[in-house]
């Protein structure tokens, strides 16, 4: 089992004749995930690698069943791209696109939350976006919707990763895999102010998840996301959970890469989001290396 | 992109809200024709990228023009928190009835803009936020309808704001309009005042603006400021490096965001001061990695860098390239602290061991490597 995709998963690469769009659907392929075809508008009835290119998602959908949908189009028209899978319907967005407004996303957002409740009264699933600015999902060795680079993420293991960082993401699961512990699916929820799918989101998937017995959260400064999770983990969560968090001693008032990774005043702090965690009985490394030490401890 | 006070409210009178008149000016001089054009009794208010200029002296109220020229050779030239005065915005002094705050800001929360509103204006907000919160009334804006009057007036009313409902109200739909129009990540009035004569005025403007969305804003690139910013932010920036500038001696480079945030957080640990952030971004290569550390190595703060490398699609051994060319270059001579892990460690472990040069060292993870430069170069 696997949270959100798994080894039947059939997937969509939007932009996939453009320079990253190629390379990383080939780099999925050879993770194992099937991808069906892409996208490039105007480019319809061509073909790359033996994959089908269509002009417009809709058209895609007509010829495959589409689960999941990955985008790489620059950010100037990734909202556009992102909508236009939800209208086609896709259940899966994973945005990559690094540097969209954010104006744009928030009315992504507020699309996404009409067009599910539409989906709801007609009783289709609801549409679930991850990202933008994120490194996508992976369930290990199953199935790869993103660009993290496969050997960390080799064989199928025991934790459930959530992350708002790229290369931290990477660390984690290496340092998991080094102390035998591997993980089970990995979600990049992205880096941005605004974005689809929050911690709070994925946590109660890996609760129900029987591959996952524990969950790793890397959070950052910045936003209140942290509070939110800690708050869902003292409600609702019986799996140990271990987080880490990053920036605690960036200064307040500059933006430390990630557009979301900023302390205004007294919105974002680490004291905040450490005092939230302690009080949902959440653990928090201090160091990358002793999240794999906390877990030991916590799994039986 | 920070705005300046004129500029902010040039941009925000651009969607209707009411400003007082006024003129940005560069000399004494100028202030002076300033003041006799408009007529009336001004502010001179210094225009910095910083908060505090009341406190450090730098928005003087003038009775006549006399008095606005005095004002401009006190405030031009002055140094508020290490930003030099450059020009002055001269607008006509407001009869004050009421000072307000109105403001809207990014909200990662509700997922939109969220509209912050109160009757304790003219003071930083972050002091209402911290004793007392329930003197600021917030409502998410919907990113597609844009903020409506009615909410405007039920928010006004809620607050307890005094003064000609519709036109407070008109000043807070016209800052909801602008910051949509304009990808603004912040936008604040503050003081949103009602004079004596029951008008309803702009008496200030913070404004920052969405860098990620500047690409569609070519009329308001004009407002960047390049001297403003710190000259290194500059260069980075033009090599496309998120990079900040920071106040101590540890200069460091890493790829990611988060991982570069988690570096400055293990130098801190360990006793050392960051001379910055800067990530290379993910897939550099060693021409990248070259560039980066030649623009650390200028700044003089620096006394030694830390490298944290965690290949993913950044490939260790490119990293370590470029280092090499530094080295060979002659460009080095600060020491450098390199941690390097993941995609081609192996490779770029090769690369270094080759090296006979007491400047580079390499550290099995980063605790120790911080640990050791931080160490030095404090020495």
């Amino acid at each position: 089992m696997s949270i959100l995709i798994g080894s039947e998963t059939q997937v969509l690469v939007q932009g996939i004749t453009g320079r990253e769009g190629t390379y990383h659907a080939r780099a999925m392929r050879e993770y194992g995930t099937k991808i069906v075809g892409g996208v490039t508008p105007g480019k319809g009835g061509a073909s790359l690698d033996g994959w089908p290119v269509y002009d417009s998602v809709q058209e895609a959908v007509r010829h495959h069943r589409i689960d999941a949908s990955i985008i790489f189009v620059p950010p100037a028209g990734a909202a556009d791209a992102t909508l236009e899978a939800a209208h086609a319907g896709v259940p899966l967005i994973v945005n990559i696109a690094e540097g969209m407004p954010t104006v744009d996303m928030m009315r992504v957002v507020r699309e996404l939350k009409d067009l599910n409740l539409r989906r709801r009264l007609d009783g289709q699933p609801p549409i679930r976006l991850i990202g933008g600015n994120c490194p996508g999902l992976v369930s290990s060795g199953k199935c790869k919707v993103g660009i993290m680079p496969n050997r960390f993420f080799a064989s199928p293991g025991r934790v459930g990763l959530i992350s708002r960082s790229g290369t931290l993401t990477y660390e984690a699961a290496a340092l998991l895999s080094e102390a035998g512990l591997g993980t089970s699916t990995t979600v990049g929820i992205g880096g941005d102010p605004v974005i689809g799918t929050t911690f709070a989101d994925v946590l109660p998937l890996f609760e129900a998840d029987p591959a996952t017995e524990a969950v790793v959260l890397i959070g950052e400064i910045g936003g209140a996301d942290e509070e939110a999770a800690a708050a869902y983990i003292a409600g609702h969560m019986r799996k140990p959970v271990v987080a880490f968090i990053s920036g605690r001693t960036a200064p307040e008032g500059k933006r430390m890469g990630h557009a979301g990774a900023i302390i205004m005043g007294n919105v974002g702090t680490p004291e905040s989001k450490l005092a939230a965690m302690a009080r949902a009985g959440v653990p928090v490394a201090d160091t990358m290396p002793e999240i794999a030490a906390l877990l030991s401890k916590a799994l039986p | 992109m920070k705005l300046h006070e004129y500029q902010g409210k040039e941009l925000l009178s651009r969607y209707g809200v009411a400003v007082p008149m006024g003129k940005v000016a560069y000399s004494p001089d100028q202030v002076r024709a300033i003041a006799q054009e408009l007529g009336v009794p001004v502010m001179v208010k210094a225009q910095v990228h910083v908060g505090g200029r009341g406190k450090a002296g730098g928005v003087k109220y003038c009775k006549d023009p006399d008095a606005a020229t005095a004002a401009a050779e006190a405030i031009l030239g002055m140094d508020i928190k290490g930003f030099t005065v450059k020009k002055v915005l001269v607008t006509a002094a407001v009869d004050i009835a009421k000072e307000y705050y109105a403001g809207m800001i990014v909200d990662r929360n509700v997922q939109t803009y969220t509209l912050m509103v109160s009757k304790e204006g003219g003071i930083e907000i972050e002091e209402v936020a911290a004793t007392r919160p329930e003197a600021i009334f917030r409502l998410p804006v919907d990113p597609v309808a844009g903020l409506r009057p009615f909410e405007a007036r039920r928010v006004a009313l809620e607050a307890g704001l005094e003064g000609s409902l519709s036109k407070i109200a008109q000043m807070m739909v016209a800052l909801s309009r602008a910051c949509f129009a304009a990808d603004a990540t912040l936008a604040e009035i503050n003081p949103l005042v009602v004079t004596a004569q029951g008008e309803v005025v702009a008496a200030d403007a913070k404004v920052d603006l969405d860098d990620n969305a500047l690409f569609r804003h070519a009329d308001l690139m004009h407002y960047r400021e390049t001297e403003a910013e710190h000259p290194l932010e500059v260069e980075a920036s033009n090599f496309g490096f998120a990079y900040v500038k920071l106040d101590g001696h540890v200069g460091i480079i890493g790829n990611g965001a988060g991982l570069v945030m988690t570096s400055l957080d293990v130098v801190n640990r360990v006793g050392g001061k960051p001379a910055n952030f800067l990530d290379i971004g993910g897939g550099a290569k060693a021409e990248v990695v070259y560039n980066a550390v030649r623009l650390v190595l200028r700044d003089p703060d620096v006394r030694g860098i830390l490298i944290n490398i965690f290949g993913g699609i950044t490939r260790a051994d490119e990293v370590a390239k470029g280092v090499i060319r530094a080295l060979e270059e002659g460009l080095l001579n600060k020491p450098v602290a390199m941690r390097v892990a993941g995609t081609a460690e192996e490779e770029a472990k090769a690369l270094l061991a080759d090296l006979k040069t007491p400047l580079i060292r390499m550290y099995p993870d980063m605790f120790a490597a911080a640990e050791a430069l931080a160490r030095e170069v404090s020495a």
